[in-house]
């Protein structure tokens, strides 16, 4: 692990203890083992601790983790023959949005997610997670495909939000995004979203209007950034911090709002210190959801997706 | 005599009006700084007299100057809850919606009306910038559902007039839902074969832009307006480039094929009533007229396409 957040600072000291230790006894042929395990015992202690009340600002820092299992993880992982379709056949293709059919336990699904990328080079290549409207045309596109052969859609959520550039607005940004919206709410086939790390506003919710909503527990859903919203509401960008309270943008808040219908919970320490045993719990979860909508046909599942949309303000009302 | 002078201004915000003084009689027009006459900026219909450009109006300002005869109905906006997040930045969100409705005298950011427009019934839901910059929350979520439902309920085409920034920050990601929300509107509205017309209005950014506004059956937009996803500042601090010139105006967004038609605030009614007649009365009249053997009473005309409308 080489890269600490800053609220981990304490946990780095003592994993940083901890390797010398370890060279120390490898090196010297000294047993340290109590020590060692003394002080693992009280790493896991304190990364339990920390990330069992993490606020959510932190929890900020969390999602966006550099090292946070991102799009193409998930899909390595849970999905089997994965064959990515490209385009939105209009323009152009957009590696922010990844799509295709796959095998999600033996059953075929149309996959649909924002890829931020890993290292400098991919993140250029899927531009940081943002979508231009060609993303979210290929996504339109494949929502429909989904419907016409019957396969249920899983989309994966994780972007700063839509990219905000020239050729965006001009190739109509928001007229992309709404289509979007309008496709998820209008397939008939299950749609289940799943989001994994930064659920960051219109470009978030162009993926994210489905029959079940899952988010990871340390992943955030809002309107604006923190940074964002403090510098238009506070005037002040340092205060994100305050903003990130007053935004509700944790699984917690959001479940409690019926924004979202389950909470998928990390492995301690954060879904970037386990990215395996992350996905697979996400797995779990996932299996849970489809199944749950298995039985339904096209109309119920549309009725379902709608209804669950239009009730929104009456629970906000409770 | 011009719409603007006959039309009487919410009792609210009437209360909290200052007498006339000399400051209030001119106003400078923010594109060319001329000044301006205040009935001559009223009687033109608050279009500058000199370069042209459209300053904004009031949600009530709008009603007036589409429908027949300044004349029709609000309906009440729907409950919701109004501060779900119990939000509060440099100001509780509670006073600042206090605030906004004594300056402005409407409940939220938007107001729902029906009348005539051309003769013909129509549904037309006005955005009020004044409003917290006409954000969307929860109540302009569900108004906007109460318009689709009471204009599939009067089988009469709903109009949707945005000038908003966006999103509502201060109800957090449950303004996020409500694109979400006002897409059902226009799919019902759809669904019902009713026409769902959009004037996108200076300004139409952000949240709005990215749901129900963008997907009218027809665009039409105002002269210069600023329309687009992400804000000027936003994306020029991202691209570290100048904008082009007119990037994300009303006649830009014409350019790029992304609205139907830029209309002059002095065509709108004479466009809207022409392209309600063509979506409603969709056969020639001398028909109706050769069957009764003389001419059609007001009931003939209005039903025959109406439920042809419906079908």
């Amino acid at each position: 692990m080489n890269s600490y957040l800053d609220f981990e600072k304490p946990i780095a000291e003592i994993e940083g203890k901890l390797q010398e230790l370890r060279h120390l006894s490898d090196d010297s042929g000294v047993n340290m083992l109590d020590e060692v395990s003394r002080l693992e015992g009280k790493v896991d202690r304190l990364l339990k601790q920390t990330y069992s009340r993490l606020t959510p600002w932190q929890k900020t820092l969390v999602a966006r983790h550099q090292l946070r299992p991102h799009c193409s993880d998930y899909i390595s992982r849970l999905i089997t023959d994965f064959l990515p379709l490209a385009g939105d056949r209009a323009f152009g293709e957009d590696r922010a949005v990844i799509g295709g059919l796959g095998r999600f336990q033996g059953h075929t699904v149309m996959v649909i997610g924002q890829e931020k990328g890993s290292d400098t080079e991919g993140r250029v290549a899927h531009n940081f997670g943002m979508a231009n409207p060609e993303g979210y045309r290929k996504a339109s596109r494949l929502l429909r495909l989904a419907e016409r052969f019957q396969v249920p859609v899983l989309t994966l959520i994780d972007t700063p939000g839509a990219y905000p550039g020239i050729g965006a607005e001009e190739r109509g940004q928001s007229e992309a995004i709404a289509r979007c919206i309008e496709a998820c709410l209008d397939v008939r086939v299950p749609v289940v979203a799943l989001i994994i790390g930064e659920g960051g506003s219109g470009g978030a919710i162009a993926l994210g209007v489905a029959n079940r909503v899952l988010m990871m527990e340390h992943a955030i859903y809002s309107v604006i950034s923190p940074e964002g919203c403090a510098s238009i509401l506070w005037r002040d960008a340092a205060l994100a911090e305050t903003a990130a309270e007053a935004l509700r943008l944790t699984a917690e808040d959001l479940h409690a709002l019926g924004v979202i219908d389950g909470i998928v919970p990390e492995p301690v320490g954060g879904a970037h210190r386990d990215a395996a045993s992350t996905i697979d719990r996400a797995g779990s979860a996932l299996e849970e959801a489809f199944a749950d909508l298995r039985g339904l046909d096209g109309a119920a599942l549309r009725g379902q997706r709608r209804e669950k949309y239009l009730e929104l303000g009456a629970v906000a009302e409770g | 005599m011009s719409w603007l002078e006959r039309f009487a201004r919410p009792k609210v915000s009437g209360l909290f009006r200052k007498p006339d003084i000399p400051h209030d009689l001119w106003e400078k027009c923010e594109k060319c700084e001329q000044m301006i006459f205040h009935r001559e900026l009223e009687s033109n219909l608050r279009v500058c007299p000199r370069c042209d450009h459209h300053m904004r109006l009031g949600a009530d300002q709008r009603l007036a100057l589409l429908f027949d005869g300044e004349e029709y109905q609000t309906i009440e906006l729907p409950a919701v809850d109004e501060d779900p997040l119990r939000f509060r930045d440099r100001k509780r969100y509670s006073d600042r919606l206090r605030e906004a409705r004594s300056n402005t005298g409407h409940d939220d950011a938007i107001v729902v009306a029906h009348g005539k427009i051309g003769g013909a019934p129509a549904v037309v839901a006005a955005f009020d910038f004044g409003f917290l910059g006409g954000s969307m929350g929860t109540a302009v979520g569900e108004s906007l559902l109460a318009a689709a439902r009471l204009a599939i309920l009067q089988e009469a085409p709903l109009i949707v007039i945005p000038s908003s920034g966006g999103a509502r920050m201060q109800e957090g990601v449950l303004s996020l839902m409500q694109m979400a929300r006002t897409t059902i509107a226009v799919d019902e509205l759809k669904e019902a074969g009713v026409p769902y017309i959009v004037l996108l209005t200076n300004p139409t950014t952000g949240g709005v832009t990215a749901s129900f506004a963008m997907l009218g059956d027809i665009a039409i937009a105002e002269p210069g307006a600023v329309i687009g996803f992400a804000g000027p500042r936003v994306i020029e601090e991202t691209i570290r480039e100048r904008l082009p010139e007119g990037f994300q105006r009303a006649e830009y967004l014409r350019d790029h094929g992304m609205v139907d038609m830029v209309v002059h605030r002095r065509k709108l009614r004479e466009t809207l009533s022409l392209l309600l007649s063509l979506l409603r009365d969709k056969k020639p009249a001398a028909e109706i007229i050769s069957l009764h053997g003389d001419a059609p009473s007001k009931s003939d005309v209005k039903d025959e396409p109406a439920s042809a409308g419906a079908e």
